[in-house]
């Protein structure tokens, strides 16, 4: 399984061109601005950014289920590891509301959320949640349903399973809750896993666990992970490749090792700088970026970043979009710093 | 859960002498009685009442003594005998008149009470799915137009266009070949034909209430983060539609269903009023305007009661219903 996992050749899912769009009162809001990404099976991507920046959008475009309001465009294009032949599939040309996206929502590519008090039903108990999955996916029969859900809430470290399988989310703590919905997505062997911020509604120690977890269960599966979140704390301990989003654009993407080191980017560099370190200076202040994120409405062509950058070229940056520069072969960065301000694209 | 619904009864004996009691004092506060008022009417038609055989006839009513000890009187026999007093304006034992009208009460108000239900919740459901789309607009419109509108007019309007159109108001349950025939099918029919407008009238206010109470509480559901988690799972729409948001949204429906309990046995007194219907809600205004107090005072300690009944079997039922209060339960 795992030697299978690693080899890398074809992607498990490439985003191409991927643009959000949503209609304001006040004009066009560009959520999402053309983002690429590939996730490699097997693999850990980062999707990090701050919030507004369209990383939630962008991770629930691949499954289609944002609201009807987000006009989605560009593709998403997958290819089963598993499906003999494996043929490649536009999530984005499916009927969101088909059978065949639903036959991957869940089994092929499943989701974990932010917030495990809401992301549950209060309605009915934690078995009835997990079961549903099974039970569109894997089989018909109940029986055999529960069975795999008492194995899967084992392997996610809750003990007792009998009787948490009756119990209802508000009878679950928060650490619990978050194990139960990693069970739940889990629960059919996905290829590939959307984490969107798992951690953040938990306090550190549950949130360690929480990740220690998945990454066991992540060496179990063979599965690829695309983890979304704020916090570069988690990119470091999980990631192998990170992509930082900025105003609905990737502005640099690079192996997690080239980033934290060799961070091109003003904004990675803001990011990086503006994180607290053990056995830094203590007397000095932590530093954050000036400014705040502009709305991405009616924007003329520019950096979105411009009005926050230290390093802009005034007449450059704010009168054209940036193009991607490739600064080797598996770092990128869009940033006139690092091409040639007067040509085109140098890719 | 038992012990808790034990507790809540307990509980609710003291609240329901409390309110007799205010609802028997209140009746007793305006100026005269019921002697003053029916002198009065023989005034109108001639014959006058001398002090002596009002005081003799306030003598054998019992309404000599003090609120309290009418007060006591009529509880006492009440919890002793089951015996709800005289209703002066009936001439006959409260139970008696309450009984005669209960039976007609009941069907009209079940029938407009299911009629609600069936109506609204649909409705609501499909105002909230097909939010801002033509369906919505009419839907919504028309159920701010019932809202607004009183229901007497409705009634005068509905009344109108019937007789225009089949020669015949629809007043009152029966035509007038059947008020005192025998039940038999023709009878049920007819019933059924005069049932129309009153459940028309009474049914679009509350419907028109349900819908947007529902409609609201669908849309704060279906933007739930648990919907998202369902569609991830690969759930149909329809299936997540019925799962969550709308079992989730019965919640508020179910907790006021309590106090439609109580208007199932009032019915809907100005609208049966204009239509003439042969139902409780008349009965209780007559009473309380010519001050028929043991009548009038049965009549809403009745209320009261079904209104302390209803809010426990909402509170039951929303337990049922939903989890969480049902752990409380268990805790206490």
């Amino acid at each position: 399984m795992t030697t299978q996992a690693i080899r890398t050749e074809q992607p498990l899912l490439s985003v191409k061109d991927l643009k959000i769009r949503i209609q304001m009162d006040n004009g066009e809001m560009k959520a999402v601005d053309g983002v690429d990404f590939e996730i490699k099976k097997g693999k850990t991507l980062g999707l990090v950014g701050e919030s507004g920046c369209g990383k939630s959008l962008t991770s629930r475009a691949l499954l289609g289920i944002n609201p009807k309001e987000c006009e989605t465009s560009g593709a998403v294009l997958y290819r089963s590891a598993t499906d003999q032949p494996s043929e490649q599939l536009n999530l984005l040309s499916l009927d969101p509301n088909g059978k065949q996206i639903r036959s991957i929502r869940g089994r092929k590519i499943s989701m974990i959320f932010q917030e495990p008090m809401t992301a549950f039903s209060p309605m009915y108990t934690i078995g009835n949640q997990i079961m549903e999955a099974i039970l569109i996916h894997r089989t018909k029969n109940k029986k055999e349903a529960k069975r795999i859900a008492l194995d899967m809430l084992g392997k996610v470290g809750i003990s007792d399973q009998e009787k948490r399988f009756d119990q209802y989310p508000h009878e679950f703590s928060g650490g619990m809750r978050q194990r139960a919905m990693i069970s739940m997505a889990l629960s059919c062997n996905p290829e590939l896993l959307i984490a969107d911020e798992p951690t953040t509604a938990l306090d550190v120690t549950i949130q360690a666990q929480v990740l220690e977890l998945m990454r066991s269960l992540q060496a179990d599966f063979g599965m690829a992970i695309l983890l979304v979140t704020h916090d570069l704390g988690i990119i470091a301990q999980m990631c192998d490749e990170v992509a930082v989003m900025y105003l609905g654009k990737i502005v640099e993407q690079a192996p997690v090792k080239e980033l934290f080191y060799n961070p091109k980017h003003p904004y990675t560099k803001g990011l990086l700088r503006s994180m607290p370190r053990l056995g830094g200076n203590k007397s000095k202040r932590l530093e954050s970026i000036e400014g705040s994120v502009p709305m991405p409405i009616n924007m003329p062509p520019m950096c979105g970043f411009y009005d926050r950058c230290k390093d802009r070229i005034e007449g450059v940056c704010n009168v054209r979009d940036v193009p991607k520069t490739q600064i080797s072969e598996d770092h990128s960065v869009r940033c006139f710093l690092y091409s040639d301000p007067h040509g085109g694209e140098s890719q | 859960m038992l012990r808790y619904t034990f507790k809540r009864i307990l509980l609710a004996i003291p609240v329901v002498f409390f309110i007799s009691f205010i609802v028997f004092y209140i009746i007793q506060l305006p100026p005269g009685d019921y002697v003053s008022t029916y002198a009065a009417q023989m005034a109108a038609s001639g014959d006058n009442m001398t002090a002596a055989e009002m005081d003799q006839m306030r003598e054998y009513l019992g309404l000599n003594g003090s609120v309290i000890e009418q007060y006591a009187v009529w509880i006492k026999k009440i919890a002793l005998h089951g015996d709800f007093g005289f209703s002066f304006n009936y001439n006959k034992p409260v139970t008696e008149v309450i009984k005669q009208y209960m039976g007609l009460t009941l069907v009209v108000s079940l029938v407009t009470m299911v009629f609600h239900y069936v109506v609204a919740i649909p409705i609501g459901i499909y105002t909230a799915v097909k939010q801002y789309t033509a369906g919505d607009y009419i839907f919504s419109g028309i159920s701010f137009i019932g809202m607004a509108t009183p229901n007497f007019l409705l009634a005068i309007i509905l009344m109108f266009l019937s007789y225009k159109w089949f020669g015949d108001p629809l007043l009152g349950l029966f035509s007038s070949e059947y008020v005192n025939a025998a039940w038999s099918m023709d009878k049920v029919m007819d019933m059924l034909k005069h049932m129309i407008i009153p459940v028309i009238v009474i049914g679009v206010a509350g419907t028109a209430d349900l819908i947007r109470v529902m409609r609201g509480q669908m849309l704060d559901e279906m933007n739930k983060p648990n919907v998202v988690t369902a569609r991830a799972k690969g759930l149909s729409t329809m299936k997540i539609l019925f799962k969550y948001p709308t079992r989730a949204a019965l919640n508020p429906i179910v907790s006021t269903f309590g106090w439609s309990l109580s208007s199932i046995f009032t019915g809907s007194t100005i609208t049966a009023i204009v239509l003439n219907l042969p139902i409780q809600g008349p009965v209780m205004y007559n009473a309380l305007l010519g001050q028929d107090m043991y009548l009038a005072g049965t009549w809403l300690l009745f209320m009261a009661l079904l209104t302390v009944l209803g809010t426990l079997i909402s509170d039951i039922l929303l337990a049922w219903l939903d989890p969480k209060i049902r752990t409380e339960f268990r805790g206490s």
